[in-house]
């Protein structure tokens, strides 16, 4: 790929280079100088369109705001749901995207009244119930308190719900796994906060409320506000976007996406939890077997997933294919995640993409020489805890037809003639050995499993 | 110099190489990990007035203090016990009123929802459950599934109607609640409802919920 480089070549580059210099100086009032510069001009108005050979024109001009993506980049979420007839839900499709961070403008939404339009000069946030100090804050007071930043991921308690009920063939990562992205935020610990007003020591509970239209409310115990709870306004090097909780959204790191409350008004400290609908009616998790439902399911379970090859893409044919995929627990940091290529007959260890760090996406990256069969990938991941990921039966089983919280393995099936499809595929299981004790796996010094 | 620090950060990347690449058999973090990032945050030195005594607003100094209007104005949450219900009242007969113009448009004439598409079904009291069955049978409503009125009280006065939430008044929202437990079999056609006997409400389900076990492993 590479080649020699001519000397006819490098006397072009720097002669452009001193062009564009001489333009810088002359600036854009100079007319006379514009004009004896006519041809360069007219060779930068070329650049904005497809030029065979970039290299022989001038580029197009650095600007104060990006005009965005390459034209031929463009990523998009996918609007799901309406309700009412106006759309609450839109979609990150993970196969569009590498690394980890989701760009912001394609982190997915949840909203339960649109997003709000909020003038942050305006804005306030009211801390009162069991707390010796009733208190308001402004924006600035909030990032005025010491900071802290973080990549977390949020995913809505309803991503992967689909598979409760069963997904089509056709299904992709976006039917699969829309409800999940993964941001660095910044803002201002909740400790903080709460020593700032002298939160109460029979404090237990306190609830957080939104400026939505909906003004939306979840119970939040205290400990997790003590733990690792954020007030966040910032998010991926910039203010917190509008869908995402403009100028205030709470984070809870590793809990489900609907408590971490976004556009945040209020907290009310109190010594119990306050029952709204979104704890009762919602996000949680019925056991129609027994006739309960289970209530206050806030940390993800470590779940993962293969998002290239997945559902809906070619792959290019016989040979090396790299599998890649996002894996994540809200307890934690991912301890080790494997992938097979053969319905779960044989596993092997993929490689993690380091920082591995807490509550956060980790990528996964397994190497594979595809010979054309038909094949089942399926990724497993295990957290720090050693909890190991289950299978869809594993969850069915004990939780029946839930709508919420699903982590089970994903598979995906290749087709010899490249195509991939969802499948509802169980692999073995770990033959005799407790899942709570997985994580002591023998492992020989090479990573390799014994 | 220069060859002797390139070298010694080569073989320092290698020993950070080698402790990252094999996580240990229990998933332990590696000690190159930025465990710092992690550490609780330093307990911050108070500054200004006396900790406790009068005039005193935190180590920072930030933030004023609420006046009791501005919480009035914002406390509209309302708890299991009644604490937070407003003065007011309402009957089924008012709520049938109210739900006919200003929420069947969405939820059906008799909460059993459908039209349009996503919005709730607020009226069944038939159980949602089969038991043994892993699947639901049917919607899960105030009548079946949700444990505390005062949460229907609560969620409607902040939320609805979908389309001007929070353009109710507390004696619109006392009646439609009022009318919602009746459909739903709660209460009785004559009940009034205010904030003493909406906290008495006793819901079917009360006891429906249990607590998450996780992080025990639910399966084996
Ligand atoms: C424009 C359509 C619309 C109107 C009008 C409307 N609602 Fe709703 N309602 C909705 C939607 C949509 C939801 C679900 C919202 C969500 O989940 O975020 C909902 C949810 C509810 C719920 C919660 C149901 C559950 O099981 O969780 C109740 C209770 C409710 N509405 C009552 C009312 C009442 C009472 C009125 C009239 C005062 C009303 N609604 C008017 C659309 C509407």
């Amino acid at each position: 790929m590479a080649r020699q480089v001519s000397q006819q070549e490098i006397d072009t580059f720097v002669r452009r280079r001193g062009l564009f210099t001489r333009r810088q100086v002359l600036g854009g009032a100079a007319v006379v100088g514009a004009m004896a510069l006519g041809g360069a001009l007219d060779r930068l108005v070329l650049a904005q369109q497809v030029s065979e050979d970039t290299t022989r024109v001038q580029g197009g001009p650095a600007s104060d705001v990006s005009k965005g993506r390459s034209q031929f980049e463009q990523p998009k979420r996918t609007v799901t749901t309406a309700y009412a007839g106006i759309p609450q839900i839109s979609g990150t499709d993970q196969s569009q995207l590498v690394g980890v961070i989701t760009p912001s403008d394609l982190h997915f939404e949840r909203h339960h009244a649109g997003i709000p339009d909020i003038d942050p000069r305006r804005y306030k946030l009211l801390v009162h119930g069991l707390v010796e100090r009733p208190m308001v804050f402004t924006l600035d007071d909030l990032k005025h308190f010491p900071q802290e930043s973080f990549p977390h991921f949020v995913e809505c308690s309803g991503d992967s719900s689909g598979h409760y009920r069963g997904l089509l063939e056709t299904a992709t990562i976006v039917d699969t796994n829309p409800l999940y992205s993964n941001s660095e935020w910044v803002g201002v610990p909740l400790e903080i906060l709460f020593r700032e007003v002298g939160a109460k020591k029979e404090a237990r509970w306190f609830l957080a409320e939104s400026y939505d239209g909906a003004a939306m409310t979840r119970s939040v115990p205290m400990s997790k506000g003590y733990d690792d709870g954020m007030l966040t306004y910032g998010q991926n090097g910039e203010a917190v976007r509008p869908e995402q909780g403009y100028p205030v959204r709470l984070l809870l790191p590793g809990w489900e996406g609907n408590i971490n409350v976004k556009w945040l008004r209020r907290i009310e400290v109190s010594d119990r939890p306050f029952m709204t609908r979104e704890e009762t009616s919602k996000y949680t998790d019925p056991l129609p077997r027994e006739g309960k439902a289970r209530q206050f399911t806030f940390e993800w379970d470590a779940k993962s997933v293969i998002t290239q090859p997945s559902g809906g893409m070619t792959v290019r044919g016989k040979g090396f294919v790299e599998v890649r995929g996002l894996a994540w627990s809200g307890r934690g940091k991912i301890a080790r995640v494997e992938v097979s290529t053969d319905g779960g007959k044989t596993w092997g260890l993929a490689s993690l993409a380091e920082p591995v760090l807490s509550k956060t996406s980790t990528r996964f990256r397994y190497p594979w020489f595809w010979e054309g069969q038909e094949a089942i990938i399926l990724s497993r991941c295990t957290d720090e805890t050693g909890y190991i990921q289950p299978t869809r039966n594993q969850l069915l089983l004990v939780r029946g037809e839930s709508n919420y919280h699903y982590n089970g393995i994903q598979a995906w099936k290749i087709q010899p003639s490249g195509t991939v499809v969802q499948t509802y595929h169980e692999p073995p299981l770990q033959a005799a050995l407790p899942t709570h004790l997985a994580g002591l796996w023998p492992l020989t010094p090479d990573c390799g499993l014994v | 110099m220069k060859g002797v620090e390139a070298l010694l950060a080569l073989a320092l990347a290698g020993i950070a190489l080698l402790a990252t690449a094999c996580r240990g058999p229990a998933g332990l973090p590696s000690p190159t990990q930025s465990n710092l990032l992690l550490a609780p945050q330093a307990q911050p030195t108070p500054v200004g007035p006396s900790a406790t005594g009068p005039g005193y607003r935190g180590a920072y100094g930030l933030g004023r203090d609420a006046t009791p209007e501005e919480i009035a104005t914002w406390d509209i949450d309302v708890m299991p016990d009644g604490t937070g219900l407003p003065p007011g009242s309402g009957t089924p007969a008012q709520g049938a009123t109210i739900f006919a113009a200003k929420c069947a448009s969405c939820h059906g004439d008799k909460g059993q929802g459908g039209l349009p598409a996503t919005s709730e079904v607020l009226v069944d009291t038939r159980p949602w459950f089969e038991r043994g069955n892993p699947r639901p049978v049917g919607p899960r409503t105030i009548g079946n599934y949700w444990p505390f009125a005062t949460t229907v009280f609560d969620y409607v006065r902040r939320a609805m109607p979908f389309d001007k939430p929070g353009s109710l008044t507390n004696d619109e929202v006392y009646a439609v609640v009022a009318w919602l437990l009746n459909q739903n079999k709660i209460i009785g056609e004559k009940d009034v409802m205010n904030a003493q006997t909406l906290a008495k409400v006793q819901m079917p389900v009360r006891d429906l919920f249990v607590p998450d076990p996780r992080p025990w492993p639910e399966y084996q």
